[in-house]
Parts: structure tokens; sequence; C-alpha cells
């Protein structure tokens, strides 16, 4: 490969990030580019536009001080590559994947392309294997699986990275698989990443995690290239380790504002709010390296965290990413101000693989009529609250004031966990017991065969001093 | 066609020089891996590509070859049940070429060349034979007689017709003056296929899902634009259609979309049985896929792909339905190669021509009678889901679609948010071919069908209006006929007008069954009314048994059969005026379940 590689001496020009050349001989596409100026530290880029006039080079570092006539430019003849490796778990790199944890630089298993190459959808296994996230606004109402990417959307100071924190220390692989977490942050503050360290090696979740941490005072490019290593890091986990593997990205809306810097740079045509026409196609390149392929004993997942700026799902941002990922858990700034944590918002949430995922032998058998009865309870509540709004609760028809009530417990009791881990079976029993407060006529998502063996399972236990032979039980009206 | 080289690459589009000859949409192979790619501009002798694959690592200097043709697809047997990309090529055969991830450069051709199809003759040596001509029929799936055809362009006398095991390469006939015709034949995509004329629309694509069969129906060879916001089940609309919609063949884009989605249709597909024939509905379709990662250009190809397959199974005189999601990812296509060509956008940054190709693409819908003997007719509906950023209808690919679309089915986040599915709008939402396909509808399901559709769609705007008041002034200021038309149409909405798609005896609803429903709905207000007339008090009608009495309507099996027909008669036979009418159709309705099976070809 290093017959490839060939240097030139001065550039002939140089704007915001980008460095141009001319006369590059079979330059590359996508190819790796060293610049060395005398008395600075190298410097890496990557070809983004080739061609006889000018071919133009894109800097990974800060370019103040980067004097195009001084600068010697190599072309290394090969593509970006990352090491990655399962010696990577429990370390702390930078959104290069240099290490940050003052150890040396990981030795790897190999080298791989850290643009990756879309996976044959024939390959692909559809997800359908419950992940227990401890999260009951998640686990019940929008349940994740492997190989999905479900992002969560949050707003300006609300706690998406909590979430994400939380997910992170909660979540579990089912029968002990080997299961690995790899977290990117972007452009976080030095704050953020912090808190977010320390709290990996409290935890001891730093043992199976592997930290890509860019922070706010890095360059804005590299913030396009950081979850592309992370990714290639977690399809070679995944898909030639066997490891299941869970990839948190925050914060994506970093991302594309940095995507956007350099679209401007490079004097491209505007798309909406400025960010580039190919958002959708650059962001799919990164959502979509999730998923389980068919042979391979791995799963790469992604929880992908934004911020909505001024909690507008319709900025490009969220709304192109939705248009991607199989859903979107929403975070609600009245559910923040209240004190319920997490602030999941379930109405606009949506797990689109949450069918394939639950049930009998996944979750619990009426795992799908439970979630719509109480999406249909809350939705009505909410109705209810609007209404008692203008017209008072008093003004309300009792199935409206049964709603309204409802709609209190449900964010209270099931949403609101605060710092507790809610097992499935935890979450399925708060559910019920939300709904067992309903008539009978309320439950219009619940099948009457489920109704009675709810029935049946209540009545037992009615009576304490009852002895525990079965026949002591009396059967229930109907039953 | 010498030594054309690369002197610029940047995203998806490429040059080269010196290719002074070439044509627009001519298609060439760029690089030593010879990936594919058609020209969009020709300045003197520098040709500018728009490359199908990914050109990460493509280098100045690298080899352009002109093919001198433009792109094409190979229509022949061997396309039903078949999954292939942007460009024609079956994803099996890239992965048994390149394994799990898809790398460029691969050749694969989209039918299979060593596959034998048994071809039976329908026309003898010495017969004289035009274009679009029935020449004999392969059985190309248990469910769907292949026709091959004369291709278009082509006439002659038969000096020779060969029977029995052929591949699709090796010639079946051939003419007097050497042409030798054979199973398959290629053609332009971006070319319309031809007909002999258009046929005006009359009978209903029947989608099986009741608020569209009822509400907004659209005719075979109509086209419908499906815009939605995310999340608000556009795919599981399309999808749902693919699986129940009552046609012989489906084509099915995915463009643009996710990976995960694909994966699932296709392990879901091969097991759903079509209940016409009680095979697969694999047998009948076609997957065209072209995930969101997968190279940008072969996204704006695919839709021409899929549309001229479905042409093709037209062609033959089948009734096609074609599922696009999501055309405003082809749109993106377009718009990421026009300001890649430094192109003067136009709206949101589309390319001014969006509205013109667009337009061209929905108007390869229609209901024609095909070229050739003997006379066929065969029906293409597109069925083109739209994603406006942030939900917005006033975006331009969704007014572009709504120039030329005969029917809008809106979905609503908020809808979809109270997770009421199918999310369509009945307030935005429209159909222009309610007049044409009201006919079919008296004749084959009920002659009241119109009436009942026009009652329920009062009763839903009036239920907006009242919500409206209800909302300011508290439900308990409304008078008793203002709340029995509420929960009537709370029932309609809930029960009639939302499905779901992952019960089975309600993923599909046939007319039937949907005016049964609706039948239901209606005489629920009708009667209530009347009650509330003679004096009884709301809080006495029975609205919980009616209700109930809907549910147990919906949640019935849907067979189909003599007992769809009691039960059709047995509604209609309280109202004396309409009873006897619609007993007779709720028969003649049974005997034609969902539709039928056999195409006009060859009849």
């Amino acid at each position: 490969m290093r017959a490839l590689e060939r240097t030139y001496h001065g550039a002939p020009a140089a704007a915001g990030p980008l460095l141009f050349l001319k006369g590059t001989r079979r330059a590359a596409l996508g190819e790796w580019v060293v610049i060395r100026t005398p008395g600075e530290p190298d410097r890496r880029g990557q070809v983004i536009d080739v061609g006889e006039a000018a071919t133009v080079v894109q800097v990974l570092e800060e370019t103040i001080g980067l004097a195009p006539r001084r600068a010697d430019v190599t072309l290394t003849g090969e593509v970006a590559q990352v090491v990655v490796g399962r010696d990577l778990l429990g370390r702390a790199l930078n959104g290069m994947g240099q290490p940050i944890d003052g150890l040396p630089p990981p030795f790897g298993e190999a080298l791989r392309p850290i643009v990756g190459a879309p996976m044959n959808p024939v390959r692909r296994i559809p997800p359908s294997d419950f992940i227990e996230t401890g999260i009951s606004a998640i686990d019940g109402m929008n349940t994740l699986v492997r190989g999905q990417k479900l992002p969560v959307f949050s707003g300006p100071g609300l706690p998406g990275l909590e979430l994400a924190g939380r997910i992170v220390e909660g979540a579990r692989a089912p029968r002990g698989e080997p299961f690995a977490v790899i977290f990117v942050g972007l452009g976080i503050t030095a704050r953020e990443a912090h808190a977010f360290l320390d709290r990996f090696e409290k935890s001891g979740a730093i043992e199976r995690s592997v930290l890509y941490l860019n922070e706010t005072r890095d360059p804005a490019i590299e913030r396009l290239l950081a979850p592309r290593i992370a990714l290639a890091q977690a399809e070679f986990l995944a898909f030639e380790a066997g490891i299941h593997v869970l990839v948190v990205i925050a914060d994506i809306a970093h991302y594309c504002e940095a995507l956007r810097e350099i679209a401007n740079a490079r004097e491209e045509i505007p798309g909406r709010r400025g960010y580039p026409g190919y958002m959708y196609t650059d962001l799919a390149s990164i959502y979509e390296r999730a998923g389980i392929l068919e042979g391979r004993a791995g799963s790469v997942t992604q929880i992908p965290i934004l911020t909505m700026p001024d909690d507008d799902i319709t900025h490009p941002v969220p709304d192109l990413t939705g248009y991607i990922t199989e859903g979107q858990i929403v975070l609600s700034r009245e559910l923040h101000r209240r004190g319920v944590f997490p602030p999941v918002d379930v109405l606009p949430s949506l797990s689109r693989l949450m069918n394939a995922g639950i049930g009998e032998g996944r979750t619990f058998a009426e795992h799908r009529e439970w979630a719509n009865q109480l999406y249909a309870s809350y939705t009505q509540g909410r109705d209810a609250r609007l209404m008692a709004a203008i017209v008072g609760e008093a003004g309300l028809q009792p199935a409206d004031r049964r709603a309204l009530a409802f709609a209190q417990r449900f964010e209270d009791e099931f949403v609101n966990q605060g710092a507790e881990r809610r097992t499935l079976e935890a979450t399925a029993a708060i559910g019920w017991a939300l709904l067992d407060a309903l008539p009978r006529e309320d439950l219009v998502r619940i099948t009457e065969a489920t109704w009675l063996r709810r029935e049946a399972a209540r009545a037992r236990p009615v009576d304490p001093a009852a002895p525990a032979a079965p026949v002591a039980v009396p059967a229930p009206a109907g039953g | 066609m010498t030594c054309a080289e690369v002197v610029r690459v940047v995203g998806a589009l490429a040059e080269a020089r010196p290719l002074p000859g070439a044509a627009l949409y001519e298609l060439v192979r760029v690089g030593e891996r010879g990936l594919l790619g058609e020209v969009v501009r020709v300045t003197g002798d520098v040709a500018t590509i728009q490359v199908y694959e990914d050109t990460t690592g493509l280098r100045l200097g690298e080899p352009v070859e002109a093919t001198g043709r433009p792109l094409m697809i190979e229509l022949g047997p061997g396309l039903l049940g078949a999954v292939i990309d942007g460009v024609g090529r079956p994803l099996a055969s890239i992965a048994g070429a390149m394994g799990d991830f898809i790398a460029p450069g691969a050749r694969a051709p989209t039918l299979d060349p060593s596959r034998r199809w048994s071809f039976e003759p329908h026309l003898a040596v010495g017969a004289r034979v035009a274009a679009g001509d029935v020449l004999g029929v392969v059985q190309e799936t248990p469910g769907v007689a292949h026709h091959v055809l004369v291709p278009p362009g082509c006439a002659g006398v038969l000096a020779e017709v060969r029977a029995g095991a052929l591949t699709v390469a090796e010639p079946c006939a051939l003419l007097e003056d050497g042409t030798a015709l054979r199973l398959a034949h290629a053609w332009p995509v971006r070319t319309p296929r031809p007909s002999a004329r258009r046929i005006p629309p009359g009978r209903p694509f029947v989608t099986g899902q009741r608020v569209l069969d009822l509400l907004f129906p659209v005719a075979e060879g109509g086209s419908v634009a499906v815009p939605g916001g995310f999340g608000t089940g556009k795919t599981i609309v399309e999808q749902s259609l693919a699986k129940y919609a009552d046609a012989d063949v489906v084509v099915y884009i995915g463009c643009g979309e996710r990976g995960n989605e694909m994966a699932e249709v296709l392990a879901e597909f091969p097991r759903l049985v079509d209940p016409r024939t009680g095979r697969s509905i694999m047998e009948r379709t076609v997957l065209v896929v072209n995930t969101s990662n997968m190279p940008v250009a072969a996204r704006e190809a695919s839709l021409y792909v899929g549309v001229t397959i479905a042409e093709f199974y037209r062609d033959m005189g089948y009734r096609v339905a074609l599922m696009a999601d999501s055309t405003s990812r082809w749109a993106e296509a377009l718009r990421e190669v026009g300001s890649r060509l430094q192109e003067m956008p136009g709206e949101e940054g589309y390319p001014t021509y969006l509205g013109n190709r667009l337009g061209k693409l929905f108007e390869r819908a229609g209901r024609v009678e095909a070229l050739g003997a003997p006379r066929r007719t065969g029906a293409l509906t597109i069925v083109s889901a739209i994603s406006p950023p942030g939900g917005d209808l006033s975006e331009p690919v969704t007014q572009a679609a709504l120039r030329v679309a005969g029917a809008l089915w809106a979905l609503d986040p908020a809808l979809a948010h109270q997770r009421h599915f199918p999310a369509i709008d009945w307030e935005t939402s429209y159909s222009l071919y309610d007049e044409a396909t009201a006919p079919w509808f008296a004749a084959e399901v009920a002659a009241d069908w119109a009436e009942v559709r026009r009652e329920l769609m009062t009763l839903l705007q009036q239920e907006r209006e009242l919500r409206e008041i209800a909302s300011l002034v508290g439900p308990d200021a409304l008078q008793d006929r203002e709340r029995l038309l509420l929960e009537c149409a709370r029932a309609l909405r809930e029960l009639v007008l939302a499905q779901s798609a992952f019960d089975p005896n309600d993923a599909s609803s046939s007319p039937a069954k949907t005016y049964r429903l609706a039948r239901l709905g209606r005489d629920m207000y009708r009667e209530g009314a009347e009650a509330l007339r003679r004096g009884v008090p709301y809080e006495r009608l029975e609205l919980g048994a009616a209700r109930r009495a809907l549910a147990a309507a919906r949640d019935a099996a849907d067979p189909g059969t003599g007992a769809v027909a009691a039960t059709v008669a047995g509604a209609g036979a309280a109202p004396a005026a309409v009873g006897a009418s619609a007993g007779g159709n709720g028969a003649r309705a049974a005997e034609r379940p969902t539709g039928k099976g056999v195409p006009h070809a060859g009849a």
C-alpha cells in the first residue's frame, strides 16, 4: 500500500477546515492524508473531492496556524482505517480513537475502514429479542429490541444524557450472553465528559465499555468521524467477536451542526435551516449500522441521544432521525418540571419493533393489549386534562374523570421511577394495578379472556383467611 | 470509447474525459471495479456521471467505459419472488459474491441465466406477430402464468417456435428475418412501456383497509399519495396493502428506507398466504430494495426499475399494484445529484424539474388495453408514500405529488399518537375516484354503499364541529342528540375506521365486512336519533350494546363465505326500505370474496 503514498510540498490554498491541492495524480475519494508543517504537530485529513483542477482535503485537526504554502501533504493511498479489537474494552478514547485515559494506545486485533459498508438487507435478521432497560416507559410501552436503533429526543436542560446513563447501567443481556457498551460523546462539555467517565468507573460499567469522547473544545470535524470509528469497533465486537453491543451516541444535534459547518465551508447549497440536503443520507450511514446478521452471534443496538432545539420535534435533526430510526423516546419538559424521572412522554414516543419483541415467551403474554389499554386510557386522560382546564373537573363526564385520575397516577407511579431500576415484572405489575382501578367498561382494549383471568387472579388473594386450597376460593361471577 | 478516464469525483458524481460521443442517460462502467453509472451531463468531451455505487476509493485516472445503451432492466420469468437492488441486481447474488456487506462493483444478472422454464407456445410457425402479442406461456409461479410477449418494436412472421425447457437467454421463437425472440427482453427503465390505449378507471383497487375502501377508494390504474410524518404508519399502510390488497402482482419498492424493515418484509412475506391462490404472497411480489444507507443515485433509479417491472406485468393483462416507500427519498436523491451538478435550485433546494419528473412517474399508472393479441386489459395502481419534513404537507414533494395523484391519504400524527391506525386523517384526505368507483360498490357490495358512506362522512364532519364546541362549553352543555352523535362518531372511529394490522381477523377487511361495519355504525346513530325523537332519554339508549355488536362484528372472522352474506342480509333486514337490496347484494358479494384471481389475459 505504501507504494501509493506520495507527498506534495505546499498546497495552493486553505479555508476553514479545508485544504486545497492541485495536480494530485491518482488521488482517491476518501483517501487518508497526513499534513506536516515545521514546528507543529502532524495533522490528518481526508480527501472529500478529487479533481484535476483541485482536490479538497478536509482537515481533522484545528487549522489555526496552518500555512498551506509551508505544508507537506502526504496522500497515504489508503482510505481512513481504525484499530478495533476486544482489548479496547475498558478504555476511554478521544473522537479519533486515541487514548485519553493515560494508557498506551490499544494494540487492537484488526484495522477496519471507518466508513462501513451497508449490510445486505437479505442477510439481516429482523430484530426480535427483548432488551430489559429497567425503565418502565421503555420496557413496557416502547420496548427496545436487539439490533434496533431507538433514539432519545431530549430538549435543552432535559435529562437525555442522564437517561442514557441509566440505560447503560441498567441494560441486561438475557441468559448471560456477552454484552458490551460503546459510548460516543459528541461535542459534550468537559463537565459532561467527566461526569460520564466517573459514572462508568463507579458503576463498574467501564469494564465492558469503550468510551469515545469528543469534547466541545475538540475540532468539529472529529465529530463526523467519531461515531463511525465507534461503529467500526461495534461491528467488530458484534459480528466478529460475537458480542451484543449497545451503542449510545450523544449528542446527534452536535454532529449535525458539524456537518452543516463543513458543508458551508465547502460552499454547498444549503437545505432546510442551512443543513445540507444530503443530511438524511449521511445520518442513515450512521443509524443503519445497527442490526443483526444471519449466522453471526452478536448484534449492534443503537440509542442515539439528540437535543431538539427549542423542543421542536419538526426541526431537521429530530425529523430526519425519526425517519431513519425505528421509533423514538420523547422527553417532556412538563413532566421534568414536575420532577418525574425519566420524563418520558409516552404518547409521541414509539418503538416500531416493539411488536416483534413482546408477548408470550418474550415479555409477557398480554403485553400488547396491556400496553394498548395504558395508551388508550392515558390518551383519554390527557384529553380530559385539557378539557378540565376549560370547564373544570366537575364539568367532566364520569369516564373522563376516571381517565383524568388515571393519567395522573400513570405519570406519578408508572413513568416516574426515580433512581429505581425496575424489572419487567415490576413494570407489568404497576401497569396492571393502575388498570385494576378502572371499571371493565373503560378497559376497551382488554379482551374478555384476559379480563376473566385477571378477575380470577384478583379474587384469590382477596380473602386472607382463606386456606391455600383452591377449593376454598369462590368462583367469581361469570368466571 | 477508448481510454476515457476519471477526472473528478465528488459524492456520487464522477466526471470522465474524453467521452465526446456520450449520450445523456447512457450507462457507463466507472473505474477498475466497473461501478455502474449513468451520464447525466455532457460538456464538450467531459461526461458527468451519476454513480450507482459507493465512490469511496475511486481514483483520478481510473478508466471509464461507455456501454452505448441506457440503463435497462431484464424483463422475463423469475422476477416474481425476486429481491433486487435499485439497479436490478438480485441482493442474494450480491451476498453470494460479496458476503454480508455490500461492496461496489458487483455484476449480477436480474434473471437467473441457468434456470429453465417450461415454455408452452400459443402460436405456430407462419403466424404473423406484432409487438405485444402473446407468444406463449410460462408458469412463473403457481398463481401467476407468465405471458411471453413479442417485445415492443418487434414484428414479423414466425419461422420457428420452440416449446419445452428454455432459459431466459435462449430463443423461444425465430422470425423470418432471423430475429430471435426470447423468454426475456430488456427495456430502458426511463421509457414508459407502450400500450394500445388507456381505459378510464372504474373498478376500485380494494385495499382491505376499511377507512380507505369506504371513505377514500382508489380506482385500479389510479395513483395515490400517502404523506405522513415519521411514526404515522406510512410503512405499515404500504405493507398492509402489499399483503392484503386485491392485486395479481405487487411491486414493492423500499426506496431509501430502513434495512430492518426490509428484513422484516423478507422474513414475513414468504410466510403469508395469498387467500386467492393458497400460496405465499411472495410468489406475486417483486421487491426492489435500496435502503437509506445504500448508494443515493441507485435510489433515484429504483423507482424507474420498479415501475417498469410493474408495467411489464400490466402488459400481460394483470392488475398490478406498485408501492413506493418513499417517493421523498427519491426526490432527495434528485436534489442531491442536482445540487452536486451546481444546478440552480428551486423550492427547498429541490431541482426545478421535480414536479415534471414526479408527474411523469405517476402518469405511468393507468388502466390500459395492452398492445397485441389477444386483447387484454391490465392496470397499474401506484401508491406512493411521501415523507414530508416536519409532517408539513405544504412541502414541494407532497405538493408536486398532489398535482398528479388522484387521491390523498394523509396520515395524521395526532391519530398515530392515540395509536389509532391506520392514522388516515379523514378531514384532509380525499379521493377523486369516488364517483368512478361507486357503481362497482353498488353492484358488487351493496346498493346503498354510497349513501352509507355519505352519512358517515357527514357524521365525522359534525363530530369535529361539535368537539370544538364541547371543548369550549363542556360536554354537559350539549343536547342529547349531540351527545349521541359524539358517542356514535367515537364508535365509528374506534371500531370501524381503526384497524389492527397485527390482529389476524382485523388486518384485512373485505368490502362486504367493511360495509357491514359501516352499516352497523350508521344504524347505531340513526336508531339512537330515532329513539331520542320518540322521547327516550339519552341515558336509556343502549349504546353500550350497539358498541359491543360493532366490536363483535369487527372481531368476527372474515372468510368471505356465505356467513358474511347472511350477516349483511341480516343487517339490511332491519330498515325495511333498503333491506331487500342490501341482502341481495350481500349474497352477490359473497360469491366473489376478495375479487377475482384470474387476469383477463388469454380470455
